[in-house]
């Protein structure tokens, strides 16, 4: 059969788009919502603009690591546990010589320069994401179950560092990591430089080909493993740098940080229009994702939902946006067909 | 005539206790364009598979440009100038064409490793000179494949393996997919490669095709090379007599078993 000429020309619809749209007009609905029944303006208030900002910040650099892997038609459910283990060995780099029950404080390793606990929360992260990788690339183990080991053992890896005791006291310079608005200096800078490299490098273009068909990346001479240990092992270094600003920020770290930050970085990632059949999405897409989520959990808090019903709501929206993800798939599997 | 670039000989694949390929002897010459026929499963696609490295021969040699090859994978035979369109298009249907035609071999601005920057605009026009040179159309380059149609697709995946092959292109049913016209568009692009001099192994089912396109047609059956006759000396019911088990060139009591 051939293809109606009109097909041919027409560019497709941006998924950032329709995403761009949703922002929009949930931020509308909320700014409504709010008139009427709290008689103020949701929008117009810099305090509660700027701290939804700083809450999906920390999760957004996770997202932009998990964004890059889902484009290679991948998932990466260990983000969150990473943090717990990250945050907790980088700390014990980072605390002061005057807190006396510092870990390392037997071997003087207290007052460090903050180059060395950011080497080793750097370190870690990607530890933790080149074992994913190795895991996928050569043993063919899905990257859900390999993932889902990780997330098991890192979480292990935390608790076990200090027997469960939380970690605090960090030097001025580590704490500075996360102070004011630096976490959100920190996202937009890593969301800029990763939109570049997934834009306009050959990185960028191999991830988004394995993602769309693996075998045609493999016979064109793409090293499809190296790629992906390449891919998974940056998605364990934002979680690393994540852990660092949470930590810093909250001046302590404890196991059971970043619980469920990987299902809050997929559902961005996911509102934002990155398929999970891989091949399509961009930083752009999970930027706007991150917003919308952002939005909607502040607009709840806002109009005084109890804490409860968010967590229903959060579950609902993150199924919805995979139920358009999959249409989207559907309706673009019809016009491969003509 | 001009010299040889791809033999075969004594060429032999076997699956278990089938015998797919036997004993094959093939001949390629420079700037001739060959058609493989035969039956389904008589042995065409373990040939080409066997040639450009996708499976690994049960025995037999193959000699490319003068050496002895053995390729391990078909990246191998692809960095010795053997281009290969699949049945199964290897085309990224999420990206553009530039993309999918510089796909593994991106052209850079500088060199960062994996990080390079890609030369968009470099590699957007050597895309359209391809294109033109191959005489595709494609409306639009930022298109993905997804967008495409059949034959758009596989007028991208041909032109691809026509503007990187150095020595030789082979093509496993490049039409079977696809409508009349579609056809017709990709039957000129075989012969822009005729007149550009460029050697072509050509697996088709489509008789009408062969005699149209090719100068010589090799005949398969039950995993044996049956014939090898000139497009010129030959006819459809003598190819057909051939492919059914008939007729048969050289060994004739194979005929009357």
């Amino acid at each position: 059969m051939t293809a109606s000429p009109s097909i041919n020309k027409r560019k497709s619809w941006p998924t950032e788009f329709n995403a761009l749209l949703g922002l929009i007009g949930i931020a509308i609905v909320f700014e409504a919502i709010g008139w009427l029944v709290q008689g103020q303006s949701f929008l117009l208030n810099t305090q509660r603009l700027s701290i939804v900002i700083l809450q999906v910040s920390v999760v957004g650099i996770i997202a932009i690591g998990v964004t890059q892997v889902i484009i290679t038609g991948g998932i990466d459910l260990s983000s969150g546990s990473i943090v717990g283990a990250t945050a907790m060995i980088a700390m014990s780099f980072a605390q002061v010589s005057t807190y006396p029950r510092a870990v390392f404080i037997e071997q003087g390793w207290v007052d460090l320069p903050v180059i060395i606990p950011l080497a080793v929360g750097l370190a870690c992260g990607m530890f933790a994401g080149a074992v994913n990788g190795l895991l996928i690339a050569y043993t063919k183990i899905p990257p859900f179950i390999a993932t889902l080991g990780m997330m098991v053992a890192a979480r292990g890896v935390a608790k076990w560092y200090t027997k469960g005791k939380p970690v605090s006291f960090p030097t001025d310079s580590f704490a500075a990591i996360g102070k004011g608005m630096m976490p959100v200096a920190i996202f937009l800078v890593l969301a800029a430089i990763f939109h570049i490299i997934l834009k306009y490098t050959v990185y960028g273009k191999h991830t988004y080909a394995i993602g769309s068909n693996q075998e045609a990346a493999r016979v064109s001479g793409i090293n499809v493993e190296r790629h992906l240990v390449l891919v998974y092992t940056i998605a364990g270094m934002l979680s690393g740098i994540a852990a660092m600003v949470v930590a810093a920020r909250g001046l302590t770290a404890q196991a059971g940080m970043g619980l469920m930050y990987e299902l809050d970085a997929i559902a961005m990632a996911v509102i934002g229009g990155v398929s999970l059949a891989g091949g399509r999405g961009s930083i752009v897409g999970t930027v706007i994702g991150m917003l919308i989520f952002g939005l909607i959990i502040s607009g709840f808090t806002f109009l005084r939902i109890d804490a409860y019903y968010q967590e229903m709501l959060k579950g609902v929206i993150i199924v919805t946006a995979v139920i358009a993800d999959v249409w989207r798939q559907k309706r673009d599997a019809l016009k491969s067909d003509v | 005539m001009n010299e040889v670039i791809l033999k075969t000989e004594g060429l032999t694949k076997h699956y278990g206790g089938v015998h797919a390929l036997q004993d094959a002897d093939f001949e390629l010459r420079n700037g001739e364009h060959v058609a493989v026929v035969g039956d389904n499963g008589a042995g065409k696609s373990t040939l080409v598979r066997q040639i450009t490295g996708v499976e690994q021969r049960t025995s037999g040699k193959i000699w490319f440009d003068g050496r002895e090859v053995r390729f391990a994978s078909p990246i191998e035979a692809r960095d010795v100038g053997i281009e290969t369109v699949y049945q199964n298009l290897a085309l990224a249907d999420d990206l553009d064409v530039p993309s999918n035609l510089f796909l593994g071999r991106e052209k850079t601005l500088f060199n960062l490793g994996p990080f390079s920057l890609l030369a968009r605009k470099k590699m957007r026009e050597d895309t359209q000179a391809a294109l033109d040179r191959t005489a595709v159309k494609i409306p639009n380059l930022s298109n993905t494949i997804r967008n495409m149609s059949g034959g758009q697709r596989q007028c991208v995946a041909i032109a691809r393996c026509a503007s990187f092959a150095t020595k030789m292109i082979i093509m496993d049913e490049p039409t079977a997919a696809l409508g009349v016209q579609e056809t017709n568009q990709v039957e000129n692009i075989i012969r822009t490669l005729k007149k550009q001099g460029v050697p072509l192994v050509l697996v088709s089912h489509n008789l009408r095709q062969v005699f149209d396109l090719v100068d010589r047609i090799v005949v398969f059956r039950r995993g044996h090379i049956v014939a090898s006759l000139n497009r010129d000396e030959t006819d459809g019911s003598d190819i057909i007599a051939y492919i059914t088990g008939v007729k048969s060139q050289g060994d004739n009591a194979a005929a009357f078993l």
